[in-house]
Parts: C-alpha cells; sequence; structure tokens
C-alpha cells in the first residue's frame, strides 16, 4: 500500500467513525438490539472480501478459505438483515395499534 | 481502470451511502424498517459490484458458499425464537468475524510475500481480532444459550495466564510484522488468537453480557474494517468502522448503566463473589397469594412492569401483556419501565415486549419512569432482580453501588415475581424483597401472569 492510499484510507476511517457515532448516538435504546442486529449483518460486507478470496485467486487452498468465508459472512448478512426485519416488523405494527387502542379504553 | 472495475467502485460507493442512511432510519422505530431495506439494497449492489468487476475466474466455490451461506442464514432468520435473540447475535459475530480472519488468512496465503508494511500490520490486526471475537462469541453465544454455565470460571493466576497469552499474541504479531517471511509466526498468532478469545470471555458472568455483546460486536466491526486497510477497500472500511463504533458506543452505555468500567468488566469476574454487604439486611419475605396479588392489580389506578431476563427465560412476554389488557380494559394506567441492561443484550426487553404487541409508547425507559413511581400504586417486577436493588442507591459498600436503578420501591406496593427464593445472577441479597411495602409472588412467571390475569377477570 503506497502513502498515498494509506492516507486517503485513514481519511476514510476516521470520517466513517465520526459519521458513525453521530448516526449511532440517536439510535433509542428501544431500537438497541435491532441496531446491534443491523450492524452486524453490515459488517458481513466482509463478503465481498471473500468472494473475490474464493473466486479470484490462484491457489486451492485459497479457495477452499475463500468458499468457507463465502459461506459463513453469507449466513451474517442474510441471517442477520433477515433477523432484523422480523424484529423491527414488530416495532412497526405498533401504529395502527396505538390508533385503535384509546378508541377501545373510551368505550368502557 | 476497466470499466466493469469503475461499475465495481460505484456500487461499493452506493452501498457506503445506503448503510448509512440505514443506520440514520435506525433513530426512530417507524423509519428503520425502511432505513433496512435500503442497507439489504446496498449489500446487493456491492455482492453484484464485485462478481462483476473482481475478475472472477472460478464460480464453484463462490455459487457453492452462497448457496449454503443463504439456506443457513435464511433458516436462522426465520426459525430462531425473539427468546434467543442474545445468543443468535454472538454466534453471528462469529460467523462475521470467522469470515475476516479467514479473508486474513487467505490474502496471506496468496499476496503474503509482496506486502507492504502498513498492509501487514492491518492484516494482523484482521487476522487477531477476527479470530479471538470467533472464539470469544461462540463462548458467549454458549453461556447465553446455557451449553456452558453461565457463572464466571475463574481459577487463581487467570489474569496472569491471560496476560501471557495476550503477550504471546501479540509479540508474533510483532514478529510477523518484522519479519514477512515469517510464517510460523502468523500462524502462532492465529492460534493464540483462538485461544485468548476463549479466555477472554470465560471469566464474564451472564449478567454482564450486555457488555460483552457490544465489544464483540464491535471487534467484529473493527475486523471487518482492517480488511478493508488489507484489500485497500473503502467499503469495507467504512461499513466495518461503523459497526465498530456502534458496538463501542453500546459497551459505553451498558458499563454507565451499571456504573462499572469496561475493564472492571472485563477483567472483575463479577458475580463470582457472594456478597456480604448487605447480608445483614434481614428481615422477613412477605409473600402475598394470588387473589391478593390480582386484588390489588385491579383496583389500581396505575401499574408499572418492570421485565427482567427473568421474563426471557419464562417466555411470558405475551402473559404479561394480557395481564395487561386486562387491567387497561378496567380503567388502570399500565406503563413498562426498561432498564437498559435488563436481560442479556441491549434492547432486550425491547424486542421480546414488541413481539407480543405491548406498543412501545408505553415502554419507558429509566429516567423517564423513575420520577414516576411515587405516584404509582403497584409495581410488578418480574424476574429483574439487580437493577432495581435499591442497596445500588442507599448502601455505599454495595458490589453494585452507584448503578443507576427503577427505584420501583419508591411505589405505594410492590409485587416481585420471583422463581424461588434464591438470590440473583450476581448473588446479591436485594433488600427491596424485605421491604414492608414488597410482596412476593413465587413460581414460573408466565404460569404467575396467566393465573393473576384469570384472577383479575374473576374481581
Amino acid at each position: 500500500m503506497n502513502p498515498a492510499v494509506l492516507i486517503a484510507s485513514v481519511y476514510v476511517f476516521a470520517l466513517a467513525a465520526f459519521l458513525g457515532y453521530q448516526v449511532i448516538s440517536r439510535v433509542p435504546p428501544l431500537l438497541h438490539t435491532p441496531l446491534m442486529s443491523a450492524t452486524n449483518a453490515i459488517s458481513g460486507i466482509s463478503l465481498i472480501g471473500s468472494l473475490v478470496l474464493a473466486g479470484a485467486s490462484n491457489t486451492q487452498v485459497a479457495h477452499i478459505l475463500g468458499c468457507v468465508a463465502v459461506t459463513t459472512a453469507t449466513v451474517n448478512v442474510v441471517g442477520g438483515f433477515g433477523i432484523t426485519d422480523r424484529m423491527l416488523k414488530m416495532f412497526g405494527k405498533r401504529k395502527d395499534e396505538s390508533k385503535t387502542a384509546p378508541a377501545s379504553g373510551a368505550s368502557k | 481502470m476497466s470499466l466493469t472495475s469503475y461499475f465495481m467502485e460505484a456500487t461499493y460507493l452506493l452501498a457506503s451511502i445506503l448503510f448509512v442512511l440505514a443506520l440514520k432510519g435506525m433513530s426512530h422505530p417507524e423509519t428503520a424498517r425502511r432505513g433496512m431495506f435500503l442497507a439489504e439494497g446496498g449489500m446487493l449492489a456491492a455482492i453484484i459490484g464485485t462478481l462483476i468487476g473482481a475478475h472472477i475466474v472460478t464460480w464453484g466455490w463462490i455459487i457453492v458458499g452462497l448457496t449454503v451461506g443463504s439456506i443457513i442464514g435464511a433458516w436462522m432468520a426465520v426459525s430462531v425464537p425473539m427468546t434467543a435473540m442474545p445468543q443468535r447475535t454472538a454466534l453471528s459475530h462469529a460467523f462475521g468475524a470467522f469470515a475476516a480472519a479467514l479473508v486474513g488468512v487467505g490474502e496471506f496465503i496468496t499476496h503474503g510475500a509482496e506486502m507492504g508494511v502498513v498492509t501487514r500490520g492491518a492484516l494482523g490486526f484482521e487476522v487477531m481480532l477476527g479470530a479471538l471475537t470467533t472464539t470469544g462469541s461462540l463462548i458467549a453465544a454458549g453461556k447465553l444459550h446455557g451449553i456452558i454455565h453461565g457463572k464466571p470460571i475463574q481459577f487463581r493466576g487467570q489474569n496472569a495466564i491471560n496476560l501471557i497469552i495476550f503477550l504471546a499474541m501479540t509479540g508474533s504479531f510483532v514478529y510477523f510484522w518484522v519479519h514477512p517471511t515469517a510464517i510460523a509466526a502468523f500462524y502462532t498468532m492465529l492460534g493464540v488468537a483462538f485461544v485468548f478469545g476463549v479466555m477472554l470471555v470465560i471469566p464474564i458472568g451472564s449478567a454482564d453480557m450486555p457488555v460483552v455483546m457490544s465489544l464483540l460486536n464491535s471487534y467484529a466491526g473493527l475486523a471487518a474494517a482492517a480488511t478493508g486497510f488489507v484489500l485497500g477497500n473503502n467499503v469495507l472500511i467504512i461499513a466495518g468502522t461503523l459497526d465498530g463504533f456502534s458496538g463501542f458506543i453500546l459497551s459505553v452505555l451498558m458499563c454507565k448503566a451499571m456504573n462499572r468500567s469496561i475493564t472492571n468488566v472485563l477483567f472483575g469476574g463479577f458475580g463470582s463473589v457472594i456478597a456480604t454487604a448487605s447480608a445483614e439486611t434481614g428481615g422477613v419475605m412477605r409473600e402475598i397469594s394470588l387473589d391478593d396479588a390480582a386484588m390489588q392489580l385491579a383496583f389500581a389506578n396505575s401499574v408499572i412492569f418492570v421485565p427482567g431476563y427473568g421474563l426471557a427465560t419464562a417466555q411470558a412476554q405475551h402473559a404479561v401483556r394480557e395481564l395487561a389488557e386486562l387491567l387497561e380494559s378496567r380503567g388502570v394506567t399500565v406503563r413498562y419501565a426498561i432498564h437498559p441492561v435488563a436481560g442479556r443484550m441491549p434492547g432486550h426487553m425491547n424486542v421480546l415486549l414488541a413481539e407480543a404487541n405491548v406498543p412501545y409508547s408505553s415502554l419507558y425507559e429509566m429516567e423517564q419512569i423513575n420520577p414516576e413511581f411515587p405516584s404509582t400504586d403497584v409495581a410488578v417486577v418480574i424476574g429483574a432482580n439487580d437493577v432495581v436493588n435499591p442497596d445500588a442507591r442507599d448502601n455505599p459498600n454495595s458490589l453494585i453501588a452507584g448503578m443507576p436503578i427503577l427505584e420501583v420501591d419508591r411505589s405505594k406496593s410492590v409485587i416481585v415475581l420471583k422463581r424461588g427464593q434464591g438470590r440473583g445472577f450476581s448473588g446479591l441479597e436485594n433488600p427491596l424483597f424485605f421491604k414492608p411495602n414488597t410482596s412476593m409472588l413465587y413460581g414460573d412467571a408466565k404460569s404467575t401472569l396467566n393465573h393473576l390475569a384469570q384472577a383479575v377477570q374473576r374481581v
């Protein structure tokens, strides 16, 4: 890695850290579990590194390591996004209910 | 650069933007789900971009990995119950970190010889963090799932041994960094990092799991970010850093909620000590009959439910919602008080109650609800212990002194649902149980709540 690329990478890292701090400190405790599950799914982005290793390298060992890495990273991505969506769906359906709740309360 | 490479870089940029927007959406439950669709789109774009632009020559391994991974992932996403969310998340951290570690090893095998000093350093971090997060997360998942005992595992000289392991790991890292041809040092580092992950988590008790989960989340993200440095790939750096910082922020919040430092959580072995500090509280715990408890609840003006990990183990989230609805139909104001570290991971209780269709508008955070307790008729504690222990506030000698608590003892009366007379995970005596306004209701939380609901209907 040449110095210019390194410096650019450090910039990206620092800005991402800053941005992450700004965005994530606004997430309410209510959503901390989905947040953890979502960031975990997003960090499954190491899948793209795994894809390159599995498909574009030239030794058999690297192919096999890459294949295992693709598998675990895909579990992370698919499972992570799937379960996050399942959780957020539960938080989302609240909307219509809170509308009906006061009505049923008033009738009693 | 070829056209396909430009296309690939464009998808990476798109993915980075979409990831940030997704996390921004997380600031409100109404926008969170839409945000995650953006993130999913970003991930898909990055994958397609890579497959098109990365000069893939062999497809077999990729197709096998993607297929097997998707099947396992989809199965996990559909089948895991909400009560098992902490262990699923821990397992997922292990998978992600393992992928990062493997990419590191693969990168070492294929390009190890021509790596510059910076890349080698990043590679070392990637492999170390990836490996220790893999085993650490597996141990955490085992503890959370009950395969491994939740009590801290400690022995004499543990911290000294851990220090030696840590030095061995960093030592082989430095050696590999200085001597790029030292293949043995690289694999020693990898092996020792696996061991270090185990050693790091076994001394930590189940009650401290929210912190450990957040830390492992952070490490898994940083491992991905280090991968980005190794491959010179910005989307990996961005996504990994977002994850790393999210985990870091959560760990800090969790530590604050327990009034403890991260070092204390990691090396304190909390929960192994049977405290004597407040054992003299003495007195008797007053038991209450189901019908009396139902009577109290039915004629109250306001009730606050305080859920803890016991709610999760008893799977009582639906039962508590049914009881709450019954009370609401009688005109009782029902609220839920959620302590930041209730349960085994950040936000654990919120997810369980959301699953049971409890409206999130009736879930209150600690700071919001504490002033409300004095005007509350009945506080119902369901399987929570340390987070309502008044010793944290009143007894400076207590092990949990200074930890912010839900001040249920200030409400007019308290009903504690508890499995038995034993102490909580931390082994601390809880003076709340001996207060004159507290009454105990023993038994499995789920069946107790069901019976309470029936009794309320009869009132």
